[in-house]
Parts: C-alpha cells; sequence; structure tokens
C-alpha cells in the first residue's frame, strides 16, 4: 500500500501552516488538512503580538519557550520575506503594559516580583518604570497613566500577512493545502494513518494535529490528550492616523499601516458571530484614558474571535506513544511562537522525535487524570 | 473640469480650501464645492499616499476624506457646506489630535 504523503497536517491555521512550512522547507512530503473560510479561526482575530512578559507564571520552563520563540522570530521574518517578498512588518524594540491608577501598579509590580522570584525561568528582563520613565519612551500617555511594565524582547508583527506569508510559501514548498476538509476520524493501520475527511481519505506515514480547540476531540482518536478551555477576546479597531505609538501594549498597538488595536477581554462565551459591546466600551475607555488623543478618532470595526487555549494556558506538544507517528501541538500564542513551530517542532516531526529538552515540559501529561486543572500561561 | 449647470440660483456660499476663498451653492456637499472649485483638491492616501479624488458621491467609497474644520478624516461627500468652513486636503494619515 502506498502512502500519500509522508506527514499530513491536520489544522491550516497558524500554528498548523507553520509546521507545514518548516516540513515543506526540510523537503518532506506534506498534506494540511483544513476546514473553510467560516471557522472559528484565532489566526484571523487575534492581537499580533510577539509577546514575553509575563508569560510563564507557573510554568518556568514556558518562559525560555517564548524567549526562544522571540529571538528566532527575526529569521522567519527574513526567510518569508526572501521566499514570499511579504514583509512581514517585525517590530522588536520592546512593549509596555501600562496601569491606571495606583492600585493597577502595585498589582502590576507585585506580578513582576513574583516573575523575577520564579526559579528555573529564563530572565527577560521585564522592569516596572514610574510614569514619568514611561512618557520619555511613550510622550503621548495620560495623567491617568501610573506607569507600567516594560520588557526590551516584546514587539509585535503583521500577523494577517503572516498567516499569508506561510501559505503562500508552503505552496511554493509543494505542500498540497486541502481546504474544506474537517477531519472526523483518524486510524492508524500498520505504518500508515488514514485520515477520513468530508471529502475521502488520506493516507500519511505521520501525522500532526494542529487543529486548535478541536485538538481535544482529535487526539484521543492516536492516543493522545490535548485538554482545552477556550475563551473569547473581542478587537476594536480604529481608522489610520500617523504614527504615534512607538512600542505596542498588550492592550493598544498601532499597525504597520497606521490603524490602531485595542483588545484584551478575556470571555467564557464561546459564540464569536455576536459582540459584547459593553466589554467593547470598557476596553475603549481604558485605551483613551492611556492616549487621551485616541478619544478622537473613529472606530472602523470591532470582532470577536475564540482563542485557542489549553486548559492550563500553557502549550501542549506531545508525541503518542500508542500511535508512532502521531503528534499533537496546541497553543495560545501561535504568532508570538511562529518561529519555534515552523524551526524546531517542525525538525522534530521529521526526525519522528520531539527533543525533550525543548518541550517535555509541554507534554500534556502534566493535567494527569483530573480533567480541571487551573491557571493560566497568559496575563 | 466640472462646470456648474446654468441657471442654478441657490445662494452663493463661501468656503476657504487651504486658506484660498471658494465660491460654492447653498446645498453642495463639501466634495461637489471641492471638484467644482478648480483647484488641485486631490488627497494622499493613508497607506500607499496615492492620489485621489471623491468617487462614489454617496459615502460608500472613502476617496473624499478631507480635513473639515480642523477634524480629520471627514467623508467630504456627506457634508454640506456652510459658509466660512475651512478645509483642507488631506495628505495621508489622519494626524493626532485632528
Amino acid at each position: 500500500m502506498t502512502k500519500d504523503y509522508e506527514v499530513a497536517v491536520v489544522g491550516g491555521g497558524l500554528l498548523g501552516s507553520a509546521i507545514a512550512w518548516g516540513l515543506g522547507r526540510l523537503g518532506q512530503r506534506v498534506a494540511v488538512l483544513d476546514e473553510g473560510d467560516i471557522t472559528k479561526r484565532a489566526s484571523r482575530a487575534n492581537f499580533a503580538l510577539v509577546w514575553v512578559q509575563s508569560k510563564g507564571l507557573g510554568m518556568p520552563a514556558y518562559t525560555g519557550w517564548t524567549v526562544r520563540g522571540s529571538k528566532a522570530w527575526p529569521t522567519l521574518a527574513a526567510e518569508l520575506r526572501e521566499q514570499t517578498g511579504l514583509d512581514l512588518a517585525l517590530q522588536q524594540n520592546g512593549g509596555f503594559h501600562l496601569t491606571l491608577g495606583e492600585d493597577e501598579y502595585e498589582a502590576r509590580t507585585n506580578l513582576v516580583a513574583r516573575m523575577h522570584n520564579q526559579t528555573g525561568a529564563t530572565d527577560y528582563k521585564m522592569e516596572m518604570l514610574p510614569a514619568a520613565d514611561v512618557k520619555k519612551m511613550l510622550p503621548l500617555i495620560g495623567p491617568e497613566v501610573s506607569g507600567g511594565s516594560f520588557c526590551p524582547f516584546d514587539g509585535h508583527v503583521n500577523s494577517l500577512r503572516t498567516f499569508r506569508a506561510f501559505h503562500t510559501g508552503m505552496k511554493q514548498l509543494g505542500v498540497d493545502y486541502l481546504p474544506e476538509r474537517p477531519v472526523t476520524a483518524i486510524s492508524h493501520e500498520g505504518n500508515e494513518f488514514r485520515l477520513t475527511t468530508t471529502q475521502g481519505e488520506l493516507r500519511a506515514a505521520k501525522v500532526v494535529l494542529a487543529a486548535g480547540n478541536a485538538n481535544q476531540t482529535l487526539a484521543p482518536m492516536v492516543g493522545l490528550s490535548a485538554p482545552m478551555g477556550p475563551t473569547r477576546g473581542q478587537i476594536v479597531v480604529t481608522e489610520r492616523t500617523v504614527p504615534f505609538l512607538p512600542h505596542p501594549l498588550t492592550t493598544i498597538r498601532q499597525t504597520d499601516e497606521g490603524t490602531v488595536m485595542i483588545g484584551d477581554s478575556k470571555e467564557d462565551e464561546l459564540d464569536d458571530r455576536v459582540q459584547n459591546h459593553p466589554i467593547n466600551a470598557v476596553m475603549a475607555d481604558r485605551a483613551q484614558r492611556m492616549f487621551p488623543h485616541l478619544g478622537r478618532l473613529n472606530v472602523i470595526r470591532s470582532w470577536s474571535g475564540i482563542r485557542v487555549m489549553p486548559q492550563d494556558g500553557f502549550p501542549i506538544y506531545d508525541q503518542s506513544e500508542t500511535h508512532s507517528g502521531a503528534f499533537v501541538a496546541c497553543c495560545h500564542s501561535g504568532v508570538t511562537l511562529a518561529a519555534n513551530h515552523a524551526f524546531d517542532v517542525a525538525r522534530m516531526v521529521k526526525q519522528g522525535a520531539l527533543e525533550p529538552e525543548l518541550v517535555d515540559a509541554f507534554s500534556a501529561r502534566r493535567f494527569g487524570a483530573e480533567s480541571g486543572a487551573s491557571g493560566s500561561g497568559y496575563y | 473640469m466640472f462646470k456648474r449647470a446654468n441657471g442654478d440660483a441657490r445662494r452663493s456660499v463661501t468656503i476657504h480650501v487651504e486658506g484660498k476663498a471658494v465660491t460654492a451653492r447653498e446645498g453642495d456637499s463639501v466634495s461637489a464645492a471641492l471638484l467644482a472649485s478648480g483647484l488641485d483638491v486631490r488627497r494622499a492616501t493613508a497607506v500607499s499616499g496615492a492620489k485621489r479624488l471623491p468617487y462614489c458621491m454617496m459615502g460608500v467609497c472613502f476617496d473624499c476624506l478631507v480635513t473639515i474644520d480642523g477634524v480629520g478624516n471627514r467623508q467630504g461627500c456627506l457634508v454640506p457646506v456652510a459658509d466660512g468652513m475651512q478645509i483642507e486636503i488631506q495628505k495621508g494619515k489622519r494626524e493626532i489630535g485632528r
């Protein structure tokens, strides 16, 4: 029986396409099985930060993995630009989390101290700055800003263009992108996987589950587990204005083309076809308290999107013990970790084994038998 | 390029385009008055800086963006002229605080 592909990647979002691009780059014969245009897709709803600060409280290994991703991003951007001609507008000159009022400043100061006190975590030089120091770097802040935390590794990118670049690039590398093929069943016979889709069966020697929150359903088909706990987020976008924000914030960023994105809500609601306008109002109000001139700008669109979120907030990378050649990858930060997925995870999948020194901490074994793990990798 | 129809009996209104007095007619939209002025009223787009003039004249295409009385990114085709109105041709992105 002939194998159609060396690797089938289930999921063509930012994470799946990064791994598929990486595998294509290593000469692998790859198929990407994706859903359609109207699927819930974080790759088109995200905030586009390449973000380090405040990640990894509760799991020091995650800070190292995140810093690694941040440092590898310039190589990824350069390679994608060389291949596709697309400028991903990567900017990594440090980013802020601003606070309004003294209580928020104190709470953030405590968080920074807790991050610093974690043993085994990579030091990413996150520091608290009082308002006067923030103002030197962000001259247009308003009087209510009490200060903020700054991390020199933080940055942002044009994430829609990144998504497009992976797809353009993987096509050039001979990867077969197969949309409208949600996977309904996976079986393992002999040395190959058979993936049942709504448009027939596909066979591959290895399979990588990169289907976002749907990994929770798919993983058990190949002896893996991926407990997910998705949340919803909303983003408000203004009309274009001249550049005023030299550093991105956790809650506000200005794109390379001038629009201002405002976001950071976290909701239990999982319907991405509706919006909670009071939440948008709070986000917009906080934004204009941070930068009063924003109050004059028109909002041109807003949207809600569903976050891909492992149950405890930290990424999951695992390989199956019972179904050799099956891997699962899920994480919230598909933008920040894109270079890790394109370079590291793709290399591990090609060689058929995850590298424990890089990703052992992210095995879903950490969830044990209980499914109600709590905490978050994201603050 | 554009000529006013003969027999247009509407009252005259004076607006200022880049500081220059321009005679319009009551009921003109800002975009119509700019097109009728004979001046070079092309704006520069926000991203590429391409030169553009009002196009759809009905609020859809956003190619008529203009600064009116100190407020940027107004749709000139949807705003009626008023005596003494100050119009600036917008060059690129909306400015901070305008």
